[in-house]
C-alpha cells in the first residue's frame, strides 16, 4: 500500500509493511524527551527503571532558573532521575540550557525518520527534520520512558507542495499565519510538507512551521528530507538514521499548493489563530504594551537576526517593553557574536537567558490585566501569557521587532527594505 | 455494563473549560474543584459518583492536561461525545476513564435521564425512552487500559514505577 511520511516512519517503527488511517499502531520509541515541569509532583511517578537512559534526553527548559520554589523542587526531582539513570544528555542551567524542542534539533537527536516523544504538545517541531514527533500525556511519556513504546491512532494526512522563494522580510510564522487563517482548523489530520520550495527554507525556518502544527490542531506535522537536512545532521551527529520519503502514489486527504512567494506579513488577532488572522496593516496602529521575540518557534538565530536589523540604530517606543529571549544558550552565543544582542540591547530590548519564558506565562514577561501584547511565540489563547484580560497578537519578529520601534503595530516594511507594504 | 445519570455538556468543550490553566500545578484535589468553573461552577457540587456525561463535538480539544484524570476522580464513570480532542482521548486511556464517540448521542438524550452502556458491544441505552445507539468501537488494548484504571496500574504491576500510595501510608500497609 502507497503511504504519506508519516506513515512510512510509523510503519517501520511498529515492525509492519503499510499502516494506514484508522489503524493502531504499537511502535518503538527512539527518543523521549523530558523537561522540567514533567518533575513537578502532580505529573510525576518515582520511576524504578527505564527502557535505555541513552534514548532518553532531559531538559530544563519552561522555568528556569527556578523562578520560585515549586520549580526548584521540580528541578531537583529531575537532577536526582538523571543522576540515578546515568542519563548523558542533560541539559540543565549554564551552557547547555534551552528550549527542549530547539535543542533536539541544535544537537541532532531528533533523527529523521524516528520517533520521538515529550510532554508538551508543541512537540511536532522535531517533525521538520523529517521525524515522527508529537506530544503525549503525562502518563503516556512516563509509559514512553519506562518501556520504550507508544501507541498512535493513524490520521490522513494533508499535503502541502511549497513551491517559490519568500520575498525579504517574509518568514515561515507568515506562511504558518497564512495556513491558520485561510484552511483553519486541521483537527484529526496530519500534515505534510515537501515540494521545490523547500530548498529555500532551513531546518529552523522549517521548525517554526512544524512547531506550529500544533495550533492548526494536526496530529502529526513533517517534512520532507532533503540535502539541507542531510548537511544540518551531518554538522550534528554520526549518528545513522533512515530519512523517510512519501510514496509517489500515497493517498493524501487534500494537496495544496502554497506559493512562498506571495506570502505577506499577517498577524493573528487575540485569543486564537484558527481563521483570526489579518494583513499586518489592518491591525495596524494598535498600541502594544509588550513585545516577546522568543519560543520553541521563533527564538532562532535568523529570528534574532531579522530582529535586530529592524530596530539597528534605534530605540524602542516610550511606554512599549521588547522582551528577546534566544531558544538555547548556543544561540545566545552565537548572536552575541553575530552583533545581534548588541543589536537588540542598544535598541532598548531585555535579552533574557534561554528559556520558554513569556512564551508559556511562566516568567520572564508575564502580562498584567488588560495588556496588549504582540509575540512571536507560539500561542495567543486567552490568558496564556498572564491575566486573562490581557490580548494577544501574534506575528513574526520582524513585525513584532518593528511593532516595538513604533509603539503600535506595525509592518516590518517600514523598517526593512521588503518592497511595497502590501 | 455501566449504568449512570447523564450531565449534557455541548461543541467544543475544551480543556481550559475543563479544567483551567492556572490550576494545573495543584494537587488532584483541589485542582479537581475548578472543574467546569468558567461555563457550569455548580456542576462541580452536583456531580455523583457513577454519572456520566453526553457531550457534542470535540469534547476535550486542546491542550495534553489531564482533564481526564480530574474527571474520573470525581466520579464520572463515562464520557460519551459526537467526537473527542485527540489528546484528551490518549488521556483518558491513560487515565482510565471509558470513552466513547458515538454519532447522534447528543440528541438522544435529555440531562437526568439514565445511560446504560454495555463495553461488550459498545451500545449505549437511554433507559427512559428504551432507545440504543452504537457506538464506535474501542481498540481491544485501549479498552483494557481505560477499564483497568489506566497506565500506571500497569507500570506499577510490572515493576517500572513505585506504587503511588504515599510514603506514610505505604508504610501503614507494610
Ligand atoms: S517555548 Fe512555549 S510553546 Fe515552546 S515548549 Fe516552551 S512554553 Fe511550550
Amino acid at each position: 500500500m502507497p503511504m504519506t511520511i508519516i506513515e512510512k516512519i510509523l510503519a517501520r517503527a511498529s515492525g509492519q509493511k503499510s499502516v494506514g488511517p484508522g489503524d493502531l499502531v504499537d511502535v518503538d520509541v527512539d527518543t523521549v524527551v523530558l523537561f522540567d515541569s514533567s518533575f513537578f509532583p502532580v505529573d510525576w511517578r518515582d520511576v524504578l527503571k527505564v527502557f535505555d537512559p541513552d534514548k532518553l534526553v532531559v531538559a530544563f527548559d519552561h522555568r528556569i532558573p527556578a523562578p520560585n520554589r515549586a520549580c526548584a523542587e521540580a528541578q531537583v526531582t529531575g537532577r536526582a532521575f538523571v543522576k540515578r539513570f546515568g542519563i548523558k544528555r542533560f541539559h540543565d542551567v549554564g551552557y547547555d540550557q534551552g528550549i527542549a524542542h530547539v535543542i533536539a534539533a541544535e544537537r541532532g537527536y531528533a533523527l529523521p525518520g524516528t520517533v520521538l516523544v515529550c510532554q508538551d504538545s508543541h512537540t511536532g517541531s522535531a517533525g521538520a527534520l523529517n521525524c515522527a514527533a508529537r506530544g503525549i500525556g503525562a502518563p503516556d511519556m512516563i509509559y514512553a520512558a519506562t518501556t520504550g513504546k507508544a501507541w498512535f491512532e493513524m490520521c490522513p494526512t494533508v499535503r502541502y507542495d511549497l513551491r517559490g522563494t519568500l520575498k525579504p522580510g517574509v518568514v515561515t510564522k507568515d506562511v504558518f499565519l497564512h495556513l491558520a487563517g485561510n484552511y483553519g482548523d486541521h483537527t484529526g489530520t496530519n500534515i505534510e510538507f515537501g515540494g521545490p520550495g523547500l530548498t529555500g527554507l532551513s531546518i529552523s525556518a522549517r521548525r517554526t512551521i512544524a512547531t506550529m502544527g500544533t495550533e492548526l490542531n494536526a496530529e502529526f506535522s513533517t517534512f520532507e528530507p532533503d540535502d539541507v537536512l542531510f548537511d544540518y545532521m551531518k554538522a550534528r551527529t554520526a549518528a545513522p538514521f533512515h530519512p523517510q520519503y512519501p510514496d509517489a502514489d500515497a493517498k493524501y486527504l487534500e494537496r495544496r499548493t502554497i506559493d512562498l512567494g506571495a506570502m505577506e506579513p499577517l498577524v493573528a488577532l487575540p485569543d486564537g489563530v484558527i481563521r483570526n488572522t489579518v494583513p499586518v496593516n489592518e491591525a495596524r496602529g494598535q498600541h502594544v504594551d509588550q513585545a516577546f521575540i522568543g519560543s520553541c518557534a521563533n527564538g532562532n538565530l535568523e529570528d534574532l537576526a531579522i530582529a535586530a536589523a529592524v530596530v539597528a540604530g534605534r530605540r524602542v517606543a516610550a511606554g512599549t517593553r521588547l522582551i528577546v529571549t534566544p531558544g538555547t544558550q548556543e544561540i545566545y552565543r552565537q548572536a552575541m557574536k553575530a552583533g545581534y544582542v548588541e543589536t537588540l540591547m542598544n535598541a532598548g530590548a531585555v535579552v533574557t537567558n534561554a528559556t520558554c519564558g513569556a512564551c508559556g506565562g511562566g516568567h520572564l514577561g508575564i502580562l498584567g490585566s488588560n495588556e496588549v501584547c504582540i509575540t512571536a511565540s507560539t500561542r495567543n489563547y486567552k490568558g496564556r501569557m498572564g491575566d486573562p484580560s490581557a490580548r494577544i497578537y501574534m506575528a513574526s519578529p520582524a513585525t513584532v521587532a518593528a511593532s516595538a520601534i513604533a509603539g503600535v503595530i506595525t509592518h516590518p516594511g517600514e523598517f526593512l527594505a521588503m518592497g511595497a507594504p502590501s | 455494563m455501566i449504568s449512570g445519570r447523564v450531565w449534557k455538556f455541548g461543541d467544543n468543550i475544551n480543556t481550559d473549560l475543563i479544567l483551567p490553566g492556572h490550576v494545573m500545578f495543584l494537587a488532584d484535589e483541589e485542582r479537581q474543584r475548578y472543574l467546569f468553573q468558567a461555563n457550569r461552577p455548580e456542576w462541580i457540587n452536583l456531580v455523583r459518583q457513577g454519572d456520566i456525561i453526553i457531550a457534542g463535538q470535540s469534547f476535550g480539544m486542546g491542550s495534553s492536561r489531564p482533564a481526564a484524570l480530574a474527571l474520573r476522580n470525581v466520579g464520572v464513570t463515562c464520557v460519551i461525545a459526537e467526537s473527542l480532542g485527540r489528546l484528551f482521548f490518549r488521556n483518558a486511556v491513560n487515565f482510565g476513564l471509558l470513552v466513547l464517540e458515538c454519532p447522534g448521542i447528543f440528541a438522544a438524550f435529555e440531562e437526568g435521564q439514565n445511560a446504560t452502556v454495555s463495553v461488550d458491544d459498545f451500545s449505549v441505552r437511554n433507559d427512559a425512552t428504551a432507545k440504543t445507539l452504537q457506538a464506535k468501537p474501542v481498540p481491544k488494548s485501549l479498552l483494557k487500559l481505560m477499564l483497568g484504571g489506566g497506565i500506571f496500574p500497569v507500570l506499577e504491576r510490572d515493576g517500572l514505577i513505585a506504587s503511588a500510595l504515599p510514603p506514610t501510608a505505604a508504610k501503614a500497609k507494610k
